[in-house]
């Protein structure tokens, strides 16, 4: 007997939206083998990751927090891979939109003007976009595949930072600690809710998310990135442009990167740091993925994985479970997503090997 | 010629795709040395007959019994044990290899390259076929590159040999040479299985049929002596619809001009255009004939505006256009429909009426200011499926879901709704059941009626030959000038076509002169 992969004519709607439950329940079930191997509580551990954040009223907010940055990119990203544009250097634009609003925000030190906080917001969104800008060019003019451009530049902003904070934006009463003076009240996204870490920087990714909604559903654009995306040689009789596609696409996703990384840096950090970074870019690509690149899912995925990394907070301090084990479990999401995807859009056959006869 | 002894025997076989039944209790028999014709609309289940036969699939129910015996074919590779050959339409060759290494790679058995080489010598001299088995798949005609599929199965020296549309790729000439081989066959004792749709060609070579309907045998008949019209009837199941022409059309103006046309492919295996010339004037259907791969691919690019030209080589309606993109030339009144349904002329995942946005959102205003008006898509969506007849469960029905005739029903309909100045079409009923194509040629004869010119890239002489008024030859990037239909005879067609291969003198083509 041979096992076949066939694919399927169309994958249903249910299997389609229940694939990422599906591989949410899997991790679960994994963690739980797996911890218990290692010699934790294992289903206690996989309950408090999973599970106890959303009992506990008071870390919605912790949860909405976590998740903003990582919707706010996934959104982004989602548009992109929708065109077959595969930036996997959100990180980098990440880093680069917080340095170039961190640049604002330095170059207006002592002014207390409403106007600052947007400024550097702007040039959240233009630093990112102009970072990803880099491989999208290179993919257009030189048909390098943005996938290895954009993740190498990644590790260029991070050289970028740290040259920054240790050197010309070194905080002069800083002690010499690698990083930039505090922002300014006027420099820090205002906070939403008293007593909680709600910042105004979620309603701003909420707004992302439902913009991205309306583009990418209903309007010529979004059906623009979608045909580019699924059948080229359509896009070319449309009248759609493969590589304005390409552009629009890595700018956006790059701008929104960056948009996160500077409403991150002012909200949760107030300065640049070299702790800033914590791959919130690449943990973005699972969001994207989760949600079925769709801008709605996007925002149910990010919640599902910001849950996961309180949890395993959680986990930590009341299982005494690694750090790492915040990491193995969103690897293991995507990697159980990308095998249940398999089944959803081929079917298994066996198919005999042997010749025989019939009577 | 037809031997009595019984070689294929199929005992109601049945074949089961989910919900759709391919093959319903099928039964025939092929004797010793005949070529029997197996005829059907595509979907009648001839494809997964063949397949079955071939070991490809597995019949869900039956008996094939080959040379009395009773057998499950389990692979392909099993079929050929027992002396099973197939040359399929799509062939697998690897284009930079030579032909003899392309023969090599498919054997069951390796042989070493000298006996190889003095076998298939031997079969290239036996059957008269001419091919060169140390050139270059790439350097190849299709027709060259049959023969090297043909020559694989009769290495295996096949008691049955199963050829599927041999000939949809064929110039006449190349086609007959194929007839003559299958005949020495057969007189040999091979028997032939041969697909077809082109009922002459069945006529001229099978001495029987079976002819498939919705998966059923509905008839068995000698289609030397049964005329086409009524083999037509049974494979469709009702009168087959002609054509209503209306007599010769007065042809108007000029629609659509091009003039010294040339423009280069930036693909490996492209043909660059050369100098093309021609106008098609309203009212009238203007064919493009010519073997597939010699630019008219390239042609519809340019014409549709997915490859730019200089502003002046198109000129629409007397304005030139061919610096214009397509969303632009869709505006001016010139829709282009490509021969690809599937990602080209239509995206597989999308809805119908997501559909209807690609190329009809200009002229049927189907967005405003860039948002998408979900209302208008779907009642255009509705409109193309009611007046097309499309067999679909709606607008929102995904496009990969109709079969390949609806779907190209509909991507034809939700050209011609538009009403476009200028229609260019390729193949545009290839791979489409004789039903489908009947209503598709018939949408195109009245969309000239109203005084719209078509353009129709074919391959399909007989569908050209029935529509068109004028017909032009495309032979390595180049366009011949106009023959009037019938005035022309098809051996100067053929002859004009095949000019690849040096077969044609053109000096001899007698053109006929219009004006």
């Amino acid at each position: 007997m041979w096992i076949k992969l066939e694919p399927r004519k169309a994958p249903s709607h249910l299997a389609l939206y229940g694939a990422p439950v599906a591989a949410i329940a899997l991790t679960m079930l994994a963690g739980m083998v797996l911890f218990t191997l290692m010699g934790y509580r294992g289903a206690g551990a996989v309950f408090e990751i999973f599970i106890e954040p959303l009992l506990e009223p008071e870390r919605w907010p912790d949860i909405a927090v976590k998740a903003s940055p990582l919707v706010m990119i996934a959104t982004g990203l989602a548009i992109g891979f929708r065109a077959n544009v595969w930036n996997i250097g959100a990180e980098g634009q990440y880093i680069v939109g917080a340095i170039a609003g961190t640049g604002i925000a330095l170059a207006t030190y002592g002014i207390e003007s409403w106007w600052v906080l947007p400024s550097m917001l702007v040039a959240g969104l233009i630093g990112g976009a102009a970072w990803a800008a880099i491989p999208a060019l290179l993919r257009i003019r030189l048909k390098v595949s943005e996938i290895l451009t954009s993740l190498m530049l990644t590790y260029v902003a991070l050289q970028l930072l740290y040259y920054l904070v240790r050197g010309p934006w070194r905080d002069p009463e800083g002690y010499n600690f690698p990083q930039t003076r505090m922002f300014s009240e006027a420099e820090t996204v205002p906070n939403l809710l008293e007593g909680t870490q709600l910042h105004w920087g979620v309603l701003l990714t909420f707004l992302a998310v439902l913009i991205a909604w309306f583009v990418m559903s209903r309007t010529l654009t979004g059906y623009q990135v979608r045909v580019v995306g699924l059948a080229p040689m359509a896009a070319r009789l449309g009248g759609f442009h493969e590589n304005r596609t390409v552009m629009m696409t890595m700018l956006v996703s790059g701008g929104l990167a960056g948009l996160a990384g500077i409403v991150e840096c002012s909200a949760t950090f107030g300065q640049l740091t070299p702790q800033f970074p914590v791959n919130y870019g690449f943990t973005a690509i699972i969001v994207a993925f989760l949600g079925r690149l769709h801008p709605i899912g996007v925002l149910i995925g990010g919640l599902a994985l910001a849950t996961s990394y309180i949890g395993a907070d959680i986990a930590q301090t009341a299982s005494a479970l690694p750090q790492a084990a915040t990491g193995l479990i969103q690897a293991m999401m995507l990697f159980f997503l990308l095998g249940v995807d398999l089944f959803v859009v081929n079917r298994v056959r066996l198919v005999p090997s042997v010749v025989q006869h019939a009577s | 010629m037809a031997g009595n002894i019984t070689r294929l025997e199929l005992k109601g076989i049945t074949k089961r795709f989910g919900e759709v039944l391919a093959n319903d209790g099928v039964s025939l028999a092929a004797h010793k040395g005949e070529i029997k014709a197996l005829i059907g609309e595509n979907g009648a289940g001839k494809s997964t007959l063949v397949k079955i036969i071939y070991g490809v699939l597995q019949a869900d129910a039956g008996e094939i019994r080959f040379e009395g015996e009773p057998v499950i074919v389990t692979s392909p590779r099993a079929a050929r044990r027992r002396g099973i050959g197939m040359v399929f339409q799509h062939f697998s060759l690897f284009e930079p290899m030579t032909v003899l290494e392309n023969i090599a790679i498919g054997m069951d058995q390796a042989l070493d390259r000298r006996t190889l080489e003095r076998e298939v010598s031997a079969i290239l001299a036996a059957y008269g076929l001419p091919l060169d088995i140390h050139r270059h798949v790439d350097t190849l005609s299709v027709g060259e590159r049959q023969r090297i599929e043909i020559v694989r199965c009769l290495l295996q020296k096949p008691k049955l040999l199963i050829m599927d549309e041999p000939t949809s790729v064929l110039t006449p000439q190349e086609a007959e040479q194929l007839f003559d081989t299958l005949r020495k066959l057969a007189r040999e004792g091979c028997t032939v299985l041969y697909i077809s749709h082109k009922l002459n060609e069945i006529k001229a070579l099978c001495e029987s049929a079976t002819i498939l309907r919705g998966g059923r045998v509905v008839g068995e008949c000698d289609p030397r002596v049964e005329t086409a019209q009524r083999i037509a009837e049974l494979m469709i199941g009702s009168e087959l619809a002609n054509v209503e022409r209306g007599g010769r059309r007065k042809a108007g103006g000029p629609r659509l001009v091009v003039d010294q046309l040339s423009v280069a492919t930036d693909e490996a295996f492209g043909t660059e255009l050369d100098e093309i010339s021609f106008e098609a004037r309203a009212g009238e259907i203007l064919g493009i004939a010519g073997v597939a791969g010699n630019g008219q691919k390239e042609l519809m690019l340019a014409l549709s505006g997915e490859t730019a030209s200089p502003a002046k080589a198109i000129c629409l309606d007397g304005v030139a256009i061919g610096s214009l993109p397509p969303p632009a030339r869709r505006k001016r009144g010139l829709c282009a429909l490509p021969e690809e349904r599937n990602g080209h002329a239509a995206v597989p995942a999308f809805s119908l009426a997501e559909n209807t946005l690609l190329t009809a959102r200009e002229r049927k205003k189907l967005s405003a200011r860039g948002v998408i008006k979900p209302g208008a898509i779907r009642d255009y969506a509705r409109r193309v499926i009611g007046a097309f007849k499309v067999a679909t469960t709606g607008a929102e029905a995904p496009a990969r879901s109709l079969s390949g005739g609806n779907l190209q029903k509909f991507v034809v309909g939700r050209e011609i709704l538009q009403e476009p100045h200028v229609l260019v079409v390729d193949q545009p009923t290839w791979g489409v059941d004789a039903g489908a194509s009947a209503a598709i040629r018939q949408a195109l004869v009245d969309l000239a009626a109203r005084g719209s010119a078509v353009i129709l890239v074919s391959q399909d002489l007989d569908e050209l030959l029935s529509l068109c008024d004028r017909l032009c030859v495309m032979n390595e990037g180049r366009l011949s000038r106009p023959l009037v239909v019938g005035e022309a005879s098809i051996e100067e067609i053929g002859l004009l076509m095949g000019g690849v291969h040096g077969q044609a003198d053109t000096s001899k083509i007698k053109v006929a002169h219009v004006d």
